[in-house]
């Protein structure tokens, strides 16, 4: 019985080995042959290995493209978005655990109703509304728009609810009003919280695509992901410099990631259990 | 006795037959004004809008913009280009959740085991998870390159027949599917393992010690125990991959051989951004929605139904 379950055990780690290097095999494919001259990339049979190590399809990346611009459009529109929604979320998910107020329960069905409607139904009159505006081009009209996610108000309810309601209490008979429970309880009280829902969301509007894919015309205000949308189309095929992109695109994320990952893992089981 | 003497009077106000704190009405109305009007701007009045707007031939480049019934909604159910989007997107989120799910259940239940590197094993599924979808599209666009890509080199090294991929009409669609499986599995390996970490080791334990076989504890505890994830995963994966864009617009952006990858989001975003025919996207969105809808409301009646016949 015991030899038995040791031996399916090695056949399972064996599984799973070679089933997790098949998930990593694309970034290790895309980290050696960011560094690949074009006669390696059509070598045959394929070469695994650059012929040399340097940067020059690095440097070319920014050469063909504004990819330093395409970055910091990135970096900025993705922090003030995250700042703005996580301003939202904070005080939106305080109210809706701390206060008692008319209407409590129809403001809460209406926030979950915007998770079940997906972007594309709003995104045409959004955009139409941008439009009008004269917002199509603008940071403005990439970051609000993008300021407001039910998930980070959710994810900070269940956290929210879990600081023991004595504090409250306490804080009230000190003559507390409601805005300092706000600013001396809760938010020092759910510093950890409150930077898990900062990640998330700064992740998410880092790899953003669909909204600034439609109010970005002019190359100086694509983000990221947009920028290497179209230099799949500018460098005509030419992988190896797509993949020095990538590796810039993706190398901060990665990194993050690696730091974060537990919080990142606890939190999607959070509100993916609870829901 | 004593909270009497040391909080200070509060004022109330009746609202609807209920009795609210003034103070804390108004720090609610303050502290939820901003929140109000993202809302309204950012969900209620686009969809109030888009629903209007779907019944009008509005035109971007035109600049039309009248009433005109049904008559895109008409177009739209003989539109060839519509059916084989919605056909595509069908297809895909048919094979996306059928593969995804089982596969992610099979990798949660084996990390659930007594195994060594757990935790290496757990964030290499993960990884693809966190990464842009953009930046991981452009590696797997050269992996299915019928000529330089790896996929056929390694096939024509083993002397296997090789691949058009994103390239021809019958496989197109497929590798795209390829991409979104390797890129979407972790989440729910993640989902599934927290669900199973949640089960009592003494149920599991109990039931060794009076005799269950493995697969036994497996489909009369572990299955039946992670259902309500099992459920929750199928809807977030219905939703998700209805919703499915950016990769089909990366990897093929004019929606591949003969239209062969198009799923409904690009046809809607072609026939808005490329066309400028506002109101017939805004229709083809407002049928998205109701197909997205109606298999949510069917898969969760499909569940409660079963909770009942399992007690």
């Amino acid at each position: 019985m015991a030899n038995k379950r040791k031996h399916t055990n090695i056949l399972i780690l064996l599984f799973l080995l070679v089933g997790s290097l098949a998930m990593i095999f694309p970034f290790v494919w895309m980290l050696l042959s960011s560094f690949k001259t074009v006669g390696d990339v059509y070598a045959y049979p394929p070469k695994w290995l650059p012929s040399s190590w340097n940067f020059s399809n690095y440097k070319k990346v920014f050469q063909m493209i504004p990819f330093a611009k395409y970055y910091f459009n990135s970096i900025f529109t993705s922090t003030a978005q995250t700042t703005l929604q996580l301003g939202l979320s904070v005080t939106t998910a305080y109210v809706l655990v701390v206060l008692t107020f008319p209407g409590k329960k129809f403001l809460n069905s209406l926030i979950r109703s915007t998770m079940f409607v997906p972007v594309i139904v709003t995104l045409i009159p959004l955009y139409l509304m941008v439009s009008k505006a004269s917002l199509i081009d603008t940071y403005a009209g990439i970051i609000l728009p993008q300021v407001f996610g039910a998930f980070t108000i959710f994810l900070l309810v269940s956290f929210f609810s879990s600081i023991p309601l004595v504090l409250f209490d306490s804080a009230k008979l000190d003559g507390c009003g409601y805005y300092r429970i706000l600013s001396q309880v809760v938010i020092p009280n759910s510093k950890s919280a409150i930077s898990t829902a900062m990640l998330f969301s700064f992740l998410g509007h880092w790899k953003s695509y669909t909204w600034p894919l439609i109010v970005t015309n002019k190359a100086t205000y694509r983000t990221l992901p947009i920028g290497m949308k179209y230099l799949v189309q500018e460098s005509s095929s030419e992988y190896q410099i797509m993949m020095a992109a990538s590796v810039m695109a993706i190398f901060p994320v990665l990194i993050v990631y690696l730091f974060f990952e537990k919080q990142l893992v606890k939190s999607i089981t959070l509100t993916g259990l609870k829901a | 006795m004593k909270e009497k003497l040391s909080t200070p009077r509060i004022h109330r106000a009746v609202i609807l037959g209920k009795s609210y704190e003034t103070e804390q009405l108004r720090a609610a109305v303050v502290l939820l004004l901003p929140t109000l009007v993202a809302i309204v701007l950012l969900f209620v009045m686009p969809v109030i809008q888009v629903v209007m707007y779907s019944f009008t031939n509005y035109n971007l480049t035109t600049g039309l913009k009248t009433y005109n019934g049904l008559n895109n909604y008409r177009y739209l159910f003989t539109d060839d280009r519509f059916f084989k989007a919605i056909r595509n997107t069908f297809t895909f989120a048919a094979l996306k959740l059928i593969i995804d799910t089982s596969l992610a259940l099979a990798i949660a239940l084996m990390l659930d085991s007594k195994i060594p590197f757990k935790k290496y094993l757990r964030s290499a599924f993960f990884a693809p998870v966190v990464v842009p979808v953009v930046a991981s599209s452009l590696i797997w666009i050269w992996f299915f390159d019928p000529g330089i890509g790896p996929f056929n080199q390694i096939l024509s090294v083993l002397g296997l027949p090789t691949s058009q991929w994103l390239y021809h009409e019958n496989t197109a669609l497929l590798s795209i599917l390829m991409f979104s499986i390797w890129k979407g599995l972790g989440y729910n390996v993640v989902l599934f393992l927290a669900g199973l970490q949640n089960i009592p080791q003494s149920y599991v334990e109990a039931a060794e010690v009076d005799g269950a076989k493995a697969h036994q504890v497996l489909f009369l505890i572990k299955l039946p125990l992670l259902r309500p994830i099992i459920s929750f995963v199928l809807m977030i994966g219905i939703i998700n991959t209805f919703k499915v864009f950016a990769e089909v617009n990366v990897m093929t952006p004019k929606g591949g051989p003969l239209y062969s990858t198009a799923l409904m989001v690009n046809y809607i975003y072609d026939t808005a951004f490329t066309s400028g025919k506002m109101g017939r996207a805004c229709s083809a969105s407002i049928i998205l929605f109701v197909i997205i809808f109606t298999l949510t409301i069917i898969q969760s009646k499909l569940d409660a139904r079963k909770s009942i016949t399992l007690e």
